[in-house]
């Protein structure tokens, strides 16, 4: 599914990616840790075209995809910051990203499940910081995408929508999608993450399966083992 | 690029400075009428205050609204758009929306004193015009300061120099020139330099038209004198469009190798 060879990209002097190679199978969850600043947004981003990478190629089911942009109408992806225009409104928002995706979408599902609706006539401006993360999660999940990119996707989210969240995401992996999820919630890892990718230094440190870490590390829970692969 | 165009004026249309920005001007234009009691010479005052006001608003706006929708651009670089109609979208919904509230907030107080009635009307729509073309303009200009530059304050510091240099200093610089080599002939130099600054441009354009170029002096007779009054103001307006045109190139340039 995703093929990245030899990436690299600086920053100015700060080499971030330096020669990363990565390939992600079809179907399940990824999560992509690495302490701060090891670059797992920038991969993400080179990913969505957003950071132009310095060398290096990224294949999508065989395909190149730099330079390109409609490839990421297969694509979803939720921001880490939802920061939406203020004088919209949540519907009015909704509205607009569809009007920008020729696709299906099933919105009304979940704003439902989210319980959105007494919020779609608000404007986004005076909405609390959970509630825009949910309308940020309706937004990202009403496709129907081969490919979901998570961001952080917890943040600010209250116990019963993350209950909800970590089902969604079940329930798309159960479709055969691919997600990757970067957090540093090991607990949720823990609990979603079918392969572990951790970065160190611009490369690919470790990769593999929840079990594989704890056993390559001699740790029983996962929080010690990615102290372990740190030092 | 036309989805994001009608968002980003769907959004600006119902923000408070669009209106705080369209009141200011209907106040104006009511005012002037109401102190000058005659169109023409209100239309003289008016061009003095659009010819420095609109590319400040300009600027301000341009620069505000990247570094405020910032997130939000992020979303939409996200969605299966091409990243130069996304910018190029809300490029032309400021501009626009900054244009409209000219056009209305000047546009109702003139209609309602009698502009069609009026000689004036011509020279009221020249400097709509211009005040238009120096919101697209200054929009553009500020757009390229702000994707230049990844942090704010400076962002905006640069903008507000680069507006006070062509209000401003600009012409002090121009005048000095004038004075220290007054024995030599200037009229190239001086038509060259007004070309080079979009504001100094417009005044002339609307002086020239408003057949007052005597008090402009120097300039103002050297642009008579060498294009006659058809043609100089055809290649006024054509330079204007150059520091439209050549702003966005440089925008559509920069974008492609642009890190969000």
């Amino acid at each position: 599914m995703i093929n990245i060879k030899n990436l690299h990209k600086k920053f100015e002097k700060l080499t971030v990616l330096d020669g990363l190679d990565l390939t992600i199978n079809k179907g399940g969850i990824s999560a992509i840790l690495g302490p701060n600043g090891s670059g797992k947004t920038t991969l993400i981003k080179c990913l969505l075209g957003m950071v132009i990478p310095n060398k290096g190629d990224i294949l999508l089911d065989e395909e190149n995809v730099l330079k390109k942009w409609d490839y990421r109408n297969n694509l979803n992806y939720l921001p880490q910051i939802a920061n939406f225009p203020s004088n919209l409104s949540v519907i009015e928002l909704i509205k607009m990203v569809k009007n920008l995706r020729p696709k299906e979408s099933n919105e009304q599902e979940l704003i439902d499940l989210f319980g959105l609706n007494e919020f779609l006539n608000k404007k986004l401006g005076n909405l609390s910081g959970g509630t825009k993360q949910k309308v940020n999660i309706v937004l990202t999940f009403m496709f129907d995408s081969q490919l979901v990119i998570l961001d952080e996707p917890t943040t600010g989210l209250d116990p019963i929508a993350l209950i909800h969240l970590k089902k969604l995401i079940k329930k798309e992996k159960e479709k055969g999608k691919t997600i990757l999820i970067t957090t540093h919630i090991m607990s949720f890892v823990d609990e979603m993450a079918d392969e572990i990718v951790f970065l160190l230094d611009g490369k690919i440190y470790f990769k593999g399966s929840v079990d594989k870490l704890k056993k390559q590390t001699n740790e029983t829970d996962l929080e010690h083992s990615i102290a372990t692969l740190m030092s | 690029m036309l989805k994001i165009l009608k968002y980003s004026i769907y959004d600006l249309l119902r923000s408070r400075w669009s209106y705080v920005y369209f009141i200011f001007y209907l106040l104006i234009g009511f005012v002037l009428l109401f102190l000058n009691n005659d169109i023409n010479k209100a239309v003289i005052t008016l061009m003095n205050i659009i010819i420095v006001l609109t590319p400040l608003i300009g600027t301000i706006f341009g620069v505000m609204y990247y570094y405020n929708s910032k997130e939000f651009t992020e979303l939409l670089l996200a969605q299966p758009i091409k990243r130069n109609k996304i910018f190029m979208g809300q490029y032309i919904g400021i501009s626009l929306s900054l244009t409209l509230s000219l056009v209305l907030g000047l546009g109702i107080p003139f209609v309602l004193y009698g502009l069609f009635r009026s000689t004036a009307i011509f020279d009221f729509s020249l400097l709509i015009l211009v005040g238009s073309f120096l919101n697209f303009i200054f929009v553009a200009l500020a757009y390229n300061i702000a994707l230049s530059t990844e942090n704010k304050i400076k962002g905006f510091g640069y903008a507000i120099l680069m507006w006070l240099f062509l209000a401003v200093i600009y012409d002090g610089l121009f005048m000095i020139s004038l004075m220290l080599f007054n024995e030599y002939p200037l009229d190239n130099f001086s038509l060259i330099a007004t070309m080079f600054n979009p504001i100094d441009l417009s005044r002339i354009l609307i002086l020239l038209k408003l057949d007052i170029s005597a008090l402009l002096g120097y300039t103002g007779a050297v642009f008579k004198d060498f294009f006659g009054t058809n043609k100089g103001f055809f290649l006024s307006f054509l330079v204007l469009c150059l520091w439209i045109i050549i702003p966005l190139f440089r925008m559509s340039r920069k974008l492609r190798k642009k890190d969000f």
